[in-house]
């Protein structure tokens, strides 16, 4: 068993601190749900776990099994078993996603995997989240719809098969046929050597995929950890009760009914 | 000279080697008439050869040095060696070659690339062609593919025919100066219908310090035809500079079709300063492929005439421009028919201060109506000191013509590297497959085997502290 361990972890983006002192113990066989309102540090939290250079840690710790991850490089943390499915994945042209996927998966083996093989497995795991079978051959990512790259992000979960995966809002973009792929996948990685923190604003995902562990993270702490129950709560009741309870909250930006992909290109392009 | 102030540096070891000085004959340094007699007379040429050289040193000598891209002042012609035999007889057996020399090529992989998939290959030693060979099929079709002193010597018709149509030796001072001291190259002459399905390969080598190579090409590819034509280029370094002053014409005939494919690799001392010009006919097309990765100063814009109806011209190039390097590299369309087409890519690279710059052309005269261009400029660059300059003249003297142009310039961006790292590649990992993906475009133009020598050479340095 493998624990990933968070301390008093306090992360600034320029000026202004977004993480105000997380704790967290996350253990393999776990699986654990963020929650809370837009804008409160969710996705900072899973980045700056990652090392995303624009996040900022000023103080605090993150632990593998006692080995330093803050002090690891990015590719570093990718190889000792961290996985972050991101929220907006980059495009690279030119770069075939099957140049890429094996790229990734010989970064973390002895002896690079032999094409036959590589070929099966991949075949094989496109088959399974109902891809484009031409995808091993497009660019990554580049011309990819907001679904097939969430999709993209779990065959790459798949493949690399990572003791923590972090996933950000990787329900986003997804209508229901794939969520039920993806969390087909996610529940079909769970075992006693995978955890997994998902962050969401939506029960759906965690109705499909069962959390043991609910959190509320809001204004850059977690204020409150439960079990499923906590889910439940908030999608009935929102997140006013939190408030009621003495908690300040950070003003959710307004968000406008539109069609993901563009939003998603949008707020990228906001965040630069 | 110029590259007395920099400590030349060279990253690239497998082509780093030189050999000893194996010349039989060289002319000493420096350029006169006298030498130009010399060369001439050395190659038992016909008058009117020895007066065409004559004057293009006449022109050569008048024309000041071109100011409007790179500085070339640091030039020091008087320094240079104009002609180099490094063997008495060229052969077509590879048993036959030198012994050093055929070493060289050894390391450079020359006759294993001719096995595996070449029609034809030949390979420029200094001034002057050492190897020549052909597939017999090749023959049989009538293709000729010779050196360039043969191809005058055994085909004065056709080449008087063309040569100095496309490029005339007044053309630019580099050229001139090809004119007169020319030396080594190909003559290739297709017949009408025939085609390759192979190409056919030259390779220039610079082995001496302070030599100057001035191979000339000529290329004809006959009505209908359509072959491919390879040309690597590369020279060991020396702390002295080299010249490289190529002329390469082009015919393409009615309906014809030539893909011309380099990489120049040259050491970082080399002056590369290249004319290259095609010529194309009704309904031909011609493709200029054109890696720039080595040589200190570049000046190299594949053009194409697009003399009659329909006529397609093409350019895709990548320039690689490292430290010292400057790559100004392009290509020019110029649009002379109704319903003309042609299109250029370019991809280039500065990185570790390295100066990198697009200068291009697209011309569409009064005649050239329903014409259409395409151009299409990207550049990457690789850290704070590394620059470029995109410089595109578009002109359209008739109403009724389109030219497109896009150009971007971009770096590296954060969010694409620490997507790729985070999948457990090494920031130079990452690094190298975001530029190689930028360059796709061109390396998928590529043969095969030159595209994974040109990953190779391109994977050298992309250090861990090199970007961001």
């Amino acid at each position: 068993m493998s624990t990933l361990m968070i301390k008093d972890l306090h992360v600034n983006v320029g000026e202004k601190e977004i993480l105000k002192g997380i704790d967290l113990e996350i253990k393999t066989g776990e699986i654990h749900a963020i929650m809370g309102p837009n804008g409160n540090g969710k996705s900072t939290l899973l980045s700056a776990i990652m090392g995303h250079p624009k996040y900022e840690v000023t103080s605090g710790s993150i632990t593998l099994n006692d080995q330093d991850v803050l002090s690891m490089s990015v590719d570093e943390r990718s190889r000792v078993g961290l996985f972050l499915g991101m929220q907006y994945p980059q495009e690279i042209p030119g770069v075939t996603n099957s140049d890429f996927l094996k790229a990734a998966m010989n970064a973390r083996l002895e002896k690079p995997i032999s094409l036959f093989k590589f070929i099966r497995t991949l075949d094989k795991n496109i088959e399974e989240l109902n891809m484009d079978e031409n995808l091993a051959h497009r660019y990554l990512n580049e011309g990819f719809s907001g679904g097939e790259k969430k999709r993209n992000e779990i065959l790459q979960m798949k493949l690399l098969k990572p003791q923590f995966a972090l996933l950000d809002e990787i329900d986003s973009g997804l209508d229901v046929d794939a969520l039920h792929v993806v969390s087909d996948a996610i529940n079909s990685m769970r075992s006693d050597d995978f955890a997994c923190v998902m962050v969401s604003h939506y029960e759906r995902l965690f109705e499909l995929v069962k959390p043991t562990h609910v959190h509320v993270l809001v204004n850059g702490k977690i204020v409150m950890s439960g079990g499923y129950e906590l889910v439940e709560k908030i999608d009935q009741e929102g997140y006013e009760w939190i408030k009621e309870l003495g908690i300040e909250m950070l003003e959710e930006e307004e968000k406008k009914p539109i069609i993901l992909e563009s939003c998603g290109k949008k707020e990228s392009f906001k965040n630069e | 000279m110029a590259i007395d102030k920099y400590d030349i540096p060279t990253n690239n070891e497998d082509f780093d080697f030189k050999d000893e000085d194996v010349s039989i004959f060289k002319t000493p340094k420096g350029l006169s008439e006298e030498i130009v007699r010399e060369i001439s007379q050395i190659k038992g040429e016909p008058e009117w050869m020895l007066e065409y050289r004559l004057k293009s040193l006449k022109c050569f000598l008048e024309k000041p040095m071109p100011t409007w891209g790179v500085d070339l002042s640091q030039m020091d012609f008087d320094e240079y060696t104009y002609y180099n035999r490094p063997s008495d007889n060229k052969t077509d057996k590879w048993e036959e070659v030198p012994e050093t020399i055929k070493n060289t090529f050894n390391k450079l992989g020359i006759p294993e690339a001719e096995q595996k998939f070449l029609a034809g290959a030949s390979a420029q030693y200094e001034s002057e062609v050492v190897y020549h060979n052909m597939l017999e099929e090749v023959k049989e079709k009538g293709v000729i593919f010779l050196d360039i002193d043969s191809g005058l010597r055994e085909y004065p018709e056709i080449f008087k025919k063309y040569f100095d149509t496309v490029i005339p030796y007044n053309d630019n001072k580099f050229s001139a100066l090809n004119g007169a001291v020319w030396s080594g190259g190909s003559f290739i002459y297709v017949p009408p219908g025939v085609k390759l399905e192979k190409p056919l390969q030259s390779y220039f080598r610079i082995n001496s310090e302070r030599m100057a190579q001035f191979e000339r090409t000529l290329i004809i590819v006959d009505k209908g035809s359509d072959i491919h034509y390879v040309e690597g280029c590369t020279a060991p370094s020396y702390s002295k500079d080299s010249l490289h002053a190529g002329v390469v014409e082009i015919v393409v005939l009615e309906g014809a079709k030539c893909r011309y494919t380099t990489i120049q690799n040259w050491s970082k001392n080399i002056y590369n300063l290249v004319t290259q010009r095609a010529k194309v006919y009704k309904n031909g097309a011609m493709e200029w492929v054109d890696g720039n990765i080595g040589s200190l100063v570049t000046m190299k814009y594949p053009t194409c005439v697009l003399a009659q109806e329909g006529a397609k011209g093409t350019c895709v190039t990548i320039a690689v421009a490292d430290d010292v390097q400057i790559i100004d590299s392009g290509s020019k369309m110029i649009h002379l028919a109704p319903h003309t087409s042609s299109q250029i890519i370019s991809k280039s690279i500065s990185r570790n201060g390295g100066k990198v710059n697009y200068r291009g052309l697209v011309r569409h005269n009064k005649k050239a109506i329903d014409a259409k261009s395409k151009v299409e400029c990207d550049t990457l660059i690789l850290d704070e000191k590394s620059t470029s300059d995109t410089v595109p003249t578009n002109m359209m003297l008739n109403n009724d013509s389109i030219i497109e142009h896009e150009a971007t310039v971009s770096k590296v961006s954060e969010d694409q590297l620490f997507y790729l790292m985070s999948r457990g590649l090494t920031k130079a990992q990452a690094t190298e497959m975001i530029v190689m993906g930028f360059i796709e475009p061109f390396s998928r133009e590529l043969p095969m085997e030159y595209a994974v020598e040109l990953n190779q050479l391109l994977k050298l340095d992309f250090g861990e502290d090199s970007i961001g």
